[in-house]
């Protein structure tokens, strides 16, 4: 039998590298996103977790409304990314300062 | 039995999610989070959850990672300026995780959250979870599942408009411009054609 705590874990171990990453790929925007996938999965796999635990649907009807925002997430920031590229030439976080901000 | 299955692919889902954010190639990286997927979406069928697990393939793994690829083949990117300063910030972004990663754990793990020996139940023999999804997905919950209609289609087009652009030299259809043409406007009647051939010699 799977505990509910193997879920949480695995759910925090999950979460803490999409954290490094963040802190280890500051400089790719591509990466930056791809971490930003691996937390959405961390939070997924705890929903889940409980979903089974309590043995009540809500839980992965919020998964299926995460999935859905994230992929419209995914398509717009990969779309910034593209409209980036083609006004800078790279895709550095460093050199964006036009904004001075 | 399952928990040993569980135990196997949960190693390989943490062991890729260490790939991607380590690895040298973008390429390689968003590999990694393919097999990540694909090792999530197993944990999630073996939780019961075969619907999402079936969906994470095929949304993720056939849609946004596809689309992840193609955005890093298509740009033409030096990544060695995008790779300095991860030895710097490895030491601060490995105690960072590390220290989140304890405090999570603490939260579980300690006697007070009672989350501890909790066992997922087996599913019913004779529940079907994408029934059971299917029959409160579109009555208890029609309207959020309206609204996310409604952000699917905004990131459509929000991500057609931002990446659309009008290069000068090519030709293109102007619909607007099609369309509110009058005949008025095109068609000169000119009066007087018989014998023209003649009148034409004339006049040169």
């Amino acid at each position: 039998m799977i505990e509910l705590s193997d879920f949480l874990i695995l759910g925090a171990l999950l979460f803490s590298l999409g954290v490094a990453g963040i802190f280890l790929n500051r400089k790719n925007v591509i990466l930056l996103l791809m971490c930003i996938e691996l937390i959405l999965l961390a939070v997924n796999i705890n929903f889940i977790g409980f979903s089974a635990y309590l043995e009540d649907l809500a839980g992965q009807i919020f998964v299926f409304f995460i999935l859905t925002v994230a992929a419209a997430e995914a398509a717009i920031g990969l779309a910034i990314v593209v409209v980036l590229f083609r006004s800078r030439g790279d895709i550095n976080v460093a050199a964006l300062d036009a904004m001075r901000g | 039995m399952e928990q040993l299955l569980f135990y196997i692919f949960a190693g390989i889902l943490l062991f890729a999610a260490t790939m991607v954010i380590s690895v040298r190639n973008p390429v390689h990286a968003a590999l990694f989070l393919v097999l990540a997927f694909f090792n999530a979406a197993i944990i999630w069928v073996l939780a019961g959850a075969e619907f999402l697990g079936i969906a994470l393939v095929v949304v993720y793994v056939g849609a946004v990672m596809v689309l992840f690829l193609f955005v890093l083949m298509m740009l033409d990117i030096n990544t060695a300026p995008l790779r300095e300063g991860f030895a710097r910030y490895l030491p601060v972004g490995l105690l960072v995780a590390l220290l989140m990663a304890v405090q999570l754990g603490a939260v579980i793990l300690s006697e007070r959250a009672e989350l501890i020996g909790g066992t997922i139940p087996e599913p019913a023999a004779d529940v079907n979870n994408i029934q059971a999804i299917g029959g409160v997905l579109y009555t208890v919950y029609v309207y959020p599942f309206e609204i996310a209609a409604v952000i699917l289609l905004l990131a459509i087009v929000a991500a057609i408009s931002l990446t659309l652009r009008r290069r000068g030299g090519t030709h293109q259809q102007d619909v607007a411009k099609q369309l509110s043409a009058r005949p008025e406007e095109r068609v000169r009647m000119v009066k007087g054609m018989s014998g023209s051939s003649e009148a034409r010699r004339e006049n040169q």
